[in-house]
């Protein structure tokens, strides 16, 4: 049977362990919609992943993703080039982000999380809602998009972990100091590690500020017919690939999606280790000094 | 036919398969199937009924008598021929159908002595097909129609719908087509290349298939519309699993059934690291649930190693909605049914980690007016199995996501499409539904018998339109 493959248009290294590509698929970039994401399958014997949609250009009709090399199936995709092709890629898939209007909104980005807050604060910007945004990383060479950034917010503000770029210290000191500074916040959306994303929702919690995260649980098919992806939030069980990804930072079980999250820890080293041995290029190796 | 040869119409031919203790090793089919001598002499059982029931029997309406008489014959590829004249997926519906309470149930030889073995004949005349038969195909009637999710429902309709003349694209979300039948079903049951076979032939009929496109996501049936299709058939089925609501159904190692199989039997996680999909081997494991699906769950559990397997249902094995075939199945390969038996909570370790689960003895009372049986618990006597994994095959419901994502479809409380009994057409003009949509889960063959009717509706439809 043949197989409509996706092709590779341009890779570009963005930061430490980090690369963009932009893929060939129209009917995805056509109906794309900030806080969406793909579920994608490298080869035959691939897994299935989900990955955040960055950014889409419908008139060349491309996706961007936005990978870190953290284990087998990623480290794999971040040494494709560009002209090769993917297997699968599904989508747009769970639902668009919450459009607000004449607000005041902080876009938080932790690590990787800057590439799907970015089209976040992009639309929210073009809507006309004033967009303060917090990029945060271990240290500076784990930073990128900070140009899209700036293009995209009012103001942005750098946090790193080690004060090599910008403030020294986390995204919620960052966010605490907008707040204190007595900007009044009507809503912060936080995309990046889950342990991330829990302590932006206990900042803003004394503050009853509205707080919208991204959850990142283990996915299979991301269509709603596993329950892999499941949370609770409010007490209730959701589906993260079709109730969200975007849910109430207040009211979701961050310690219970910390645990699941480490579901496969052996499984996904046994994979790595085969893979390497095997000569996979393992991109977890910084890819510049 | 020699003159001497007796028939002995009392029995069945028996169906060779892989002993017990070998196929809980590997992932191959467990049964072989007949060969040609014992397709010929289990066919000559047939009567020949001058009012054959065994059709009745039949929801797609397959001439049994007719196929039958010619695999007696040896006249194998009109046998295919006759099959495929009404049912399009043969290999697969001589393996999956509940045979027991469909066509053999009806036939003359059961009322005294074993059925027929019809689905086994099915299958024989399908895996005997050497080269495809292809029927002669009308010209294009310049109509297309757009079919959502390719597995058996939709297959079905599309293919039928080919055959009518009509141009059909097949949107499916999965990057393989199937359905159920590549995700769920698994391996040593319903050979995956025995599903691409069939599909391979639903495509020689003109069908496109369309992978990786989500119908509410990647195009709404509001838009198929505006790309020129006269009519759209929702076969998308009932994939949404169900969880019991007790406590511990979030703990690390707790599956439905649903990601369970999907796992291994789609991402082909029994091979992993040489596939990369993950899939827990578990030491003990018990599985949830009396149908099919459980039953697969269970014996795929077997085969990934685990030392004991407990099936846990909280009525009787009478009461079981699995395929007898499967149940045998089971006990052969050592799972370890657990009857009347409910449980209450998932017990976890400090980690999040299932290390057992606590399960209720369960009593059937007696029948009330619709004369089922409700099961009740036994007060004080909770025990605890030790496992380190639950699988959960309570059941499915439909997937909420095209109704949520389509204007004006009328659904049932249950989440099911509310369908004209007589032309399948839901609330929506020109929108038709059929299978495990349109009566929540039930079986590939009901799916496809419904997908059969519905694509007779829409060509009435199309016509009507013009």
């Amino acid at each position: 049977m043949e197989i409509k493959l996706y092709r590779i248009i341009s890779k570009t290294e963005l930061a430490e362990y980090t690369v963009q590509f932009d893929i060939e698929a129209p009917e995805v970039a056509k109906k794309a919609r900030p806080g969406q994401f793909v579920v994608v399958r490298i080869d035959e014997k691939g897994e299935r992943i989900p990955l955040t949609i960055a950014d889409t250009d419908t008139g060349k009709g491309t996706v961007t993703i936005v990978v870190q090399s953290v284990g087998k199936t990623t480290g794999q995709l971040c040494s494709m080039e560009a002209g090769g092709t993917i297997r699968d890629f599904a989508g747009p898939l769970g639902n668009p982000t919450e459009m607000v209007e004449n607000s005041t909104v902080v876009c938080i980005g932790g690590g990787l999380g800057i590439a799907p807050v970015y089209p976040i604060a992009k639309e929210l910007k073009s809507r006309g809602n004033r967009v303060l945004s917090i990029m945060g990383a271990r240290s500076e060479p784990f930073l990128f998009w900070e140009d899209r950034m700036r293009k995209a917010s009012d103001e942005v503000y750098i946090a790193t972990d080690d004060g090599s770029k910008g403030k020294k210290g986390f995204v919620t000191d960052a966010l605490l100091d907008i707040i204190n500074s007595g900007v009044k916040v009507d809503r912060v959306i936080a995309i990046g590690p889950t342990i991330m994303m829990k302590n932006v929702a206990k900042t803003t919690k004394p503050y009853n500020i509205k707080t919208i995260v991204s959850l990142n649980p283990i996915m299979v098919d991301g269509t709603g017919m596993c329950g892999s992806c499941r949370v609770t939030v409010g007490g209730k069980m959701k589906f993260s690939c079709v109730d969200g990804p975007e849910f109430d930072g207040h009211e979701v079980d961050f310690d219970e999606l910390m645990a699941r999250q480490k579901f496969y820890r052996t499984e996904e080293k046994d994979a790595m280790d085969k893979y390497t041995h095997e000569g996979g290029e393992c991109k977890c190796l910084p890819t510049r000094s | 036919m020699p003159a001497d040869e007796v028939i002995d119409r009392r029995k069945h031919v028996p169906v060779r398969e892989q002993e017990p203790s070998e196929r809980v090793g590997n992932f191959d089919e467990v049964s072989y199937g007949y060969n040609e001598e014992e397709a010929m002499k289990e066919a000559k059982r047939c009567l020949n009924c001058k009012t054959p029931l065994c059709i009745d029997g039949c929801p797609v309406g397959v001439d049994i008598p007719k196929f039958v008489t010619e695999i007696a014959k040896g006249e194998f590829d009109e046998a295919i021929k006759t099959i495929k004249d009404k049912n399009n997926l043969p290999a697969i519906c001589g393996r999956v159908c509940p045979q027991e309470s469909q066509c053999e149930k009806l036939c003359t030889l059961g009322m005294k002595w074993k059925p027929l073995f019809i689905g086994k004949l099915e299958r024989f005349a399908a895996d005997h097909e050497k080269s495809d038969v292809k029927p002669e195909l009308p010209e294009w009637n310049g109509k297309k129609v757009a079919v959502v999710g390719s597995g058996p429902a939709g297959l079905t309709a599309a293919a039928d719908l080919a055959k009518m003349g009509y141009k059909v694209v097949i949107f499916e979300a999965l990057h393989t087509p199937g359905g159920v039948l590549i995700y769920g079903i698994p391996e040593f049951r319903l050979p995956k290349s025995i599903v691409e076979k069939e599909v391979e032939y639903v495509k020689s009929l003109g069908v496109e298939i369309r992978l990786n496109e989500i119908v509410g996501r990647t195009i709404t049936i509001d838009e198929m519309f505006g790309q020129g299709f006269s009519a759209v058939f929702i076969g998308s089925g009932a994939g949404l699993p169900s969880f019991m609501r007790i406590p511990g159904e979030n703990l690390n190692g707790v599956y439905s059934a649903n990601e369970y199989l999907t796992r291994v039997n789609l991402m082909k996680a029994y091979q992993f690291p040489e596939f990369d999909t993950p899939v827990k081997k578990s030491k003990n494991i018990a599985v949830i649930g009396g149908g099919n699906v459980a039953m697969d769950a269970a014996r795929t559990a077997k085969r990934m190693g685990a030392d004991h397997v407990y099936l846990i249902y909280r009525r009787g094995e009478e009461e079981m909605p699995a395929r007898r075939e499967e149940t045998e199945h089971a006990k052969e390969e050592g799972i370890e049914f657990k009857l009347l038996m409910n449980p209450t909570r998932i017990i976890g370790d400090d980690n999040g980690w299932v290390k057992g689960i606590e399960c209720i003895h369960m009593r059937l009372c007696e029948p009330d007016e619709s004369g089922r049986c409700r099961p009740e618990p036994v007060q004080g006597s909770e025990e605890i199995l030790d496992v380190d994994t639950v699988v959960v095959a309570i059941g499915t419901s439909p997937n909420p996501l095209i109704v949520k994502t389509t204007p004006g479809l009328e659904t049932s409380k249950d989440g099911t499409l509310v369908v004209d009994g007589y032309t399948f057409m839901t609330s929506r003009e020109g929108v038709f539904a059929g299978g495990d949509i349109v009566s929540g889960a039930a079986t590939v063959i009901s799916a496809m018998g419904q997908a059969k009717e519905a694509a007779v509706a829409i060509d009435e439809y199309i016509k009507s339109k013009e």
